[in-house]
């Protein structure tokens, strides 16, 4: 990609940040870490991958999306608002009583959310009934899902990868938010679920890792995994939890707490720093 | 006199096992992924060698939990109630309840009052799905010095027990020195005549709110409190259906399969009343703050006080 549009996607991902900060900050409770984390694989996700249209969420041809980390709703529902799903203003109400964007993905109330998350390890297998969906009905959709690192501890991620691999589901993309951290401590501490990369490929799938903060990294690998037939492509993105929020970068603690009014003004100075330096690129 | 502590279940539940695990050196605790938040961080630090985090893998985490109980452990596997109760349900069902092996599985956050993490995360139904496994015992304390107690009552009982803990602080009503937990045993809190109210874990303090505006409006209602909800006390309960009449039943879970349905099936059988259940009434939570869901889904005094005085003046239900 050229430069200027790389430098929109980084400036779209900055958004992403700041308006998941400000979810979180607001309701005073959710998980700041791996929504910022995943945010520029989610830009890319729905500012250049996806074959989607906000204004049809519910089109039947459209590709698909679940969030299995259901907790890094606050990075999800950012980028939703940024494309055009519903207004960024929502981002106050997030967790309140009566909001549409609930504490985790609730495919009934938000629009643009495909499958309702939440407890680790169950999304994948959702994604794999969606890809099967578009075998059996010869549609040309594909489906993405993003999946913690800690998640992969759960055992259902395993039996959905076999399934996936073994009913040939070329349209399915995985992609692993690889950041090392869980919440009692970094994965290779807790459930040490590395090498990543080596068990996908062992369970059929075709694997590629990457910097999941370079957008000619990310871009190449989701190339790449549109062109693999014949088994699932799996993307291990190696990530900085908390990333761009200087107090926040790979501390265990930010999983899931909620910046206090000085924090929160940290962090948006921080996030306004890398816009502003985006911005003069 | 003990001073009156304000603190979520899960707190005394760490503290609890911290304490004892001297005098019980078989207790091993297993966490997944969650000890900050189930408070089993505070046992690991007093006994690392004994404690277990088996990351994200609560299906995994209670087969281990089988097998050190084969081996004289008595393991306490810990997760949020949706995960270990939920979840696991299969495993906590074939590999400690068929074997009848001595494993303690701990529900934490449960029920609504989890709040702003909402209805994937609000367990309203592990009461009905413990409860339904032959020879599990289902502990659901009330408050802090309960809390404790119950936590020494599971590690003394040799079996399967549930343990369910809550989130929200919650102000102690016990008394540390003379609160004597008997496993099986509801605690009869007040003393009346009109009608009976049957309450259960965080919903007890609130319960005893209820009845004590209740009776400055000349109303007598004895109340119930049920920490053990399996097995029943079956003989208070009776003699209360016996000497009152009417029941009304409080909880923080579903209304299918919990607390009411226990009480209406033990009266039911032996001396049938009307029995009213208050609790979650078969719906799903929602994010919000967790007191404010507790007054939305009718789980308060008030509430409480109004269905009371309901089923007091209709003459038959
Ligand atoms: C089945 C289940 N168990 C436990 C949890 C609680 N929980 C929420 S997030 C989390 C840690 C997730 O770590 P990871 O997958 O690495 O996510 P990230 O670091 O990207 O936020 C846990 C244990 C849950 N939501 N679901």
């Amino acid at each position: 990609m050229n430069k200027t549009e790389k430098n929109q996607l980084q400036k779209l991902a900055c958004k992403v940040r700041m308006g998941a900060i400000e979810g979180v900050y607001n309701a005073k409770s959710g998980h700041p870490g791996g929504s910022l984390s995943a945010a520029d694989l989610f830009t890319y996700l729905y500012f250049r991958e996806m074959k989607i249209d906000p204004k049809n969420p519910k089109e039947e041809n459209r590709d698909r999306f679940v969030l299995s980390k259901g907790h890094c709703a606050p990075g999800l529902y950012a980028t939703l608002a940024l494309k055009g799903y519903f207004p960024m203003e929502e981002m106050k109400k997030l967790r309140h009583i009566g909001a549409m964007l609930q504490g985790h993905p609730d495919m009934k109330g938000t629009p643009g959310v495909d499958m309702s998350t939440g407890s680790l390890g169950q999304g994948v297998s959702a994604a794999c009934g969606m890809a099967a969906a578009g075998k059996m009905d010869h549609k040309d959709y594909r489906v993405y899902s993003i999946l913690g690192d800690g998640e992969i501890e759960e055992g259902q991620v395993w039996e959905a990868a076999m399934f996936a691999a073994h009913h040939k589901l070329d349209n399915l993309c995985l992609i692993v938010d690889n950041n090392g951290l869980q919440i009692d401590g970094s994965v290779a501490e807790v459930g040490g679920p590395e090498p990543i990369d080596e068990k996908f490929r062992s369970f059929g799938f075709d694997v590629q890792v990457i910097n999941g903060h370079d957008f000619d990294e990310i871009e190449a690998a989701f190339h790449h995994a549109r062109t693999v037939k014949g088994r699932p492509s799996a993307i291990i993105a190696k990530t900085v939890k908390g990333k761009d929020v200087s107090f926040m970068e790979n501390q265990v603690g930010w999983h899931g707490t909620a910046p206090n009014a000085e924090q929160y003004e940290t962090a948006m100075q921080d996030l306004n720093r890398v816009l502003s330096g985006l911005e003069a690129e | 006199m003990a001073e009156m502590v304000k603190k979520a279940t899960r707190e005394s539940y760490g503290e609890a096992l911290a304490e004892l695990s001297e005098k019980y050196p078989q207790v091993v605790v297993l966490d997944a992924d969650l000890a900050a938040a189930t408070k089993t961080g505070v046992f690991k630090k007093a006994c690392p060698d004994r404690f277990i985090d088996c990351g994200i893998s609560e299906c995994n985490m209670v087969g281990v939990a089988a097998g050190l109980a084969t081996c004289g452990k008595i393991p306490f596997a810990t997760s949020f109630a949706m995960f270990s109760a939920g979840r696991a349900f299969e495993q906590v069902r074939n590999s400690v309840g068929y074997p009848k092996l001595n494993v303690k599985i701990v529900g934490s956050h449960a029920g609504i009052s989890v709040g702003e993490d909402g209805a994937t995360h609000q367990c309203n139904e592990d009461i009905a799905l413990m409860r339904t496994i032959p020879g599990m015992v289902v502990l659901n304390p009330a408050d802090h010095y309960e809390m404790k107690a119950a936590v020494k009552a599971a590690i003394e009982h040799h079996g399967p027990v549930y343990l369910r803990l809550g989130r929200l602080a919650v102000e102690s009503f016990n008394n540390a020195d003379d609160y004597r937990f008997e496993l099986g045993k509801g605690v009869t809190l007040r003393d009346g005549r009109n009608i009976t109210i049957v309450a259960t874990g965080l919903m007890v303090s609130r319960a005893l709110k209820a009845v004590k505006t209740l009776e400055e409006q000349g109303i007598d209602a004895r109340l119930i409190n049920i920490h053990t909800i399996k097995p029943l006390d079956r003989e208070l309960i009776i003699k209360a259906a016996k000497e009152t009449g009417k029941i009304i039943t409080v909880e923080e879970h579903n209304v299918i399969g919990g607390l009411g349905d226990a009480v209406c099936g033990a009266v039911c059988e032996a001396f049938p009343v009307p029995v009213i259940k208050v609790g979650v009434n078969d719906v799903y939570g929602h994010s919000g703050p967790a007191v404010d869901l507790l007054d939305e889904f009718g789980l308060n005094a008030g509430h409480i006080v109004e269905v009371t005085k309901k089923a007091i003046t209709k003459q038959s239900l």
